[in-house]
């Protein structure tokens, strides 16, 4: 993967396989280091799914007998002085609090350093793809944020679709805009 | 910023128009996004087909959706057309410039980019 927001993506989508009504995606970057947290509220994963998905060899899909998307996270994570960690609680164990948290943490300054890449359209694939469900997405730069919540905008357009194109361009506009006013005020 | 204020003006422009749109689309544009598909660089091929359907004006026939791996990960980016009484299309190795080339020649006018797809390409 040539961009972070590649994996981020591609995980998320985990999170939908997962029965999720809500995912979030919360980066949160300093000088030096670059924290990413994907938490979900679906089925969650028993404690040995938990331990496997970081194996390469472990995957749900019935096509073939590998599954890369958790593994080159944390290789992404690893390669740079970074970690990755991941918690889930099934509806059995917690019938109220289910579902998984993925936390990964990069050294920024590292040589091996995935750049994050371009994030809105990971956003905004993710809605188009997934317009029945919610996502919140939170990126701290600093003392600044750019955060984007479907919640809000489902209130707003009603039944009408989140993935109708102008609601997708709106999105995408919504997004660059708040980085660009990253670092004016 | 962009306020939900604007939102809601997209919503009122649109509330006619979905009505017209359910049920209508009979052919299916379905992007590979797993992981293969997306380290391949699926991404920008997704979001080329969903802007130039809409481009084109085909949003009342044509559907853009992702899928899983199909099992032909070194083939990726991997797109399949779906039409109501034709057989499947698969498009290998697509771009965003590719993309756009279907949705005109293939989506728009009728005729198989054969050059792109998994029989033709090398």
């Amino acid at each position: 993967m040539k961009e972070l927001s590649l994996n981020i993506l591609d995980v998320a989508e985990n999170s939908v396989k997962a029965g999720a009504d809500l995912t979030e995606i919360i980066i949160d970057e300093t000088a030096q280091e670059l924290t990413l947290t994907i938490r979900d509220n679906g089925c969650g994963m028993s404690d040995e799914v938990e331990r496997a998905v970081t194996n390469p060899f472990y995957t749900t899909r019935t096509t073939r007998k590998v599954g890369l998307g958790v593994p080159l996270l944390k290789l992404a994570a690893e390669q740079c002085g970074g970690s990755l960690t991941i918690e889930s609680k099934t509806s059995l164990e917690s019938p109220t609090k289910h579902g998984t948290t993925l936390v990964a943490t990069f050294n920024k300054e590292h040589i091996d350093f995935t750049p994050l890449g371009d994030v809105v359209s990971t956003i905004q694939t993710l809605i188009q793809g997934h317009p029945e469900i919610d996502f919140l997405f939170v990126h701290s730069i600093g003392t600044e944020r750019v955060t984007l919540d479907t919640r809000e905008m489902r209130e707003v357009l009603g039944d009408l679709p989140l993935n109708s194109y102008e609601v997708i361009l709106w999105v995408r506009e919504a997004l660059l805009e708040q980085y660009a006013q990253i670092g004016k005020s | 910023m962009k306020s939900l204020a604007e939102l809601k003006a997209i919503k009122d422009r649109m509330k006619d128009k979905v009505v017209l749109r359910e049920g209508t689309g009979n052919v299916r544009v379905v992007v590979g996004m797993a992981t293969c598909g997306i380290a391949a660089g699926a991404r920008p091929v997704l979001n080329a087909f969903v802007e130039a359907v809409n481009k084109e004006g085909l949003t009342d026939k044509v559907t853009v959706t992702q899928t899983g791996c199909v099992g032909l990960c070194q083939l990726e980016p991997l797109v399949e057309i779906y039409e109501a009484g034709k057989e499947k299309v698969t498009y290998i190795k697509m771009t965003a410039e590719k993309a756009q080339t279907v949705v005109e020649k293939h989506l728009k006018g009728g005729n198989i980019v054969t050059e792109f797809t998994v029989a033709e390409a090398k």
